[in-house]
């Protein structure tokens, strides 16, 4: 578990997978291990790459046969993310996820207050749900005047 | 009939339906009316395909002919397609590709529900997670749907155009065969011919907070089903289908 949290997350590498909560279990047997993941977004591009990571780093460390499976279910949702790794989101300059979806009603935004990770000024607003990656939505703060991406909840 | 067959079917149908539509909102990438709209569609795109990838990932696993993903998106003919009529219609303007997305994403919102029901555990957790990203693409086309609408004359204008234009895709959306009543009796597949009220209520409250009107057409298109397409699909295939043909085995 401690070599897999050496692996960053390919697009903000300030967490590790195992503080996304992607790693879902870990079987060790004599000769091979097996590694459960869950994709955070269905296209995320950077689930292959984390798979590979994972097996290059364990097949050095270990000398044992890796395999990698994908689970689906439970689905993974920013609930998973420690509060350690929220910090270092904010300090790296990415809002945290505020709370969990349970929200259904599709019409109107939440109206939820998004704080600016650099200023922390609640006086922010949202430009579009959809940001530079799936997973990020893209706000700017009215005090500051900086943008900034923030981590959707899901 | 076996209900391993009936599965591969379906899950070839609702593959097939995600990648023809994830493919038609990657066409948005570098053209969008907007930057974020640019960006907004083709990670809705994104999603998409990646449900795909998933779903066709299990489709040749239940197969066992050892099909992969890839050979089922990129080796098939248009004939052996099973996506909707209508994830292929083209983009055409803003408004069209908006009303297709809205119609389509209300109805994935509710297909989706249902599915994190199955009995099949691996289509209930692709469907789980699919949901909450449906979630998103469903808030995003209903606001475009009331700026469009209750926006100016020309916005107006175009968006009951695409109603008008998209409205007799919508039937074969609700409509089943013997293929989805063997899974229905499973509790694998969800019986959506329930679900058309349902989809009617909810999209006609969307229209006319958007001051559109409801189409009166009762002409209906169907068939992909049994792989019978519109002329549009066959182009798609060619533009999706033309590098992975023209280096056999290529690998990024």
């Amino acid at each position: 578990m401690d070599l897999l949290g050496q692996i960053p997350d390919p697009e903000i590498p300030v967490i590790s997978i195992t503080d996304l909560g992607v790693v879902r279990n870990i079987q060790i047997n004599s000769d091979n291990i097996t590694i459960d993941i869950t994709p955070t977004y269905s296209g995320c591009p950077a689930m292959k790459l984390i798979e590979e990571q994972i097996k290059h780093l364990l097949e050095e460390k270990t000398a044992k046969k890796i395999q990698v499976n994908t689970v689906y279910s439970p689905a993974w949702t920013t609930d998973w993310i420690p509060a350690e790794a929220k910090i270092k989101l904010r300090e790296y300059g990415i809002a945290p996820p505020e709370k969990t979806t349970s929200d259904k009603s599709f019409l109107f935004p939440e109206k939820k207050k998004v704080a600016c990770p650099r200023c922390f000024s609640q006086n922010t607003e949202l430009v579009s749900q959809f940001g530079s990656t799936a997973c990020k939505a893209l706000y700017k703060c009215i005090d500051c005047l900086e943008p900034f991406d923030y981590f959707k909840c899901i | 009939m076996t209900e391993k067959e009936a599965l591969f079917e379906y899950c070839l149908r609702l593959g097939d339906s995600s990648l023809i539509l994830g493919h038609r909102l990657s066409e948005w990438c570098g053209h969008g009316p907007i930057l974020e709209e640019d960006i907004a569609l083709i990670n809705i795109a994104l999603d998409y395909v990646g449900r795909a990838t998933s779903i066709l990932k299990y489709a040749g696993e239940v197969e066992n002919k050892g099909r992969t993903e890839d050979d089922l998106a990129y080796q098939r003919n248009e004939r052996h397609f099973r996506n909707l009529l209508i994830t292929e219609q083209p983009n055409g303007d803003y408004a069209q590709t908006i009303v297709r997305q809205f119609l389509f994403d209300t109805y994935s919102f509710l297909l989706y529900t249902e599915l994190g029901k199955s009995k099949d555990q691996t289509l209930a957790g692709i469907a789980e997670k699919s949901l909450k990203e449906i979630t998103y693409h469903l808030r995003h086309s209903s606001q475009w749907m009331l700026r469009l609408g209750d926006g100016t004359e020309e916005s107006h204008q175009r968006c009951q155009q695409a109603l008008d234009n998209l409205w007799r895709f919508t039937n074969e959306l609700f409509e089943t065969d013997e293929v989805e009543q063997l899974l229905i009796q499973a509790q694998i597949a969800p019986d959506m011919s329930e679900l058309k009220t349902k989809w009617l209520n909810h999209v006609q409250e969307i229209i006319q907070e958007a001051t559109l009107k409801t189409p009166e057409t009762t002409f209906t298109n169907s068939g992909s089903r049994q792989g019978k397409h519109t002329e549009h699909l066959g182009f798609l295939l060619a533009e999706m289908q033309h590098l992975s043909r023209s280096f056999p085995n290529c690998t990024w």
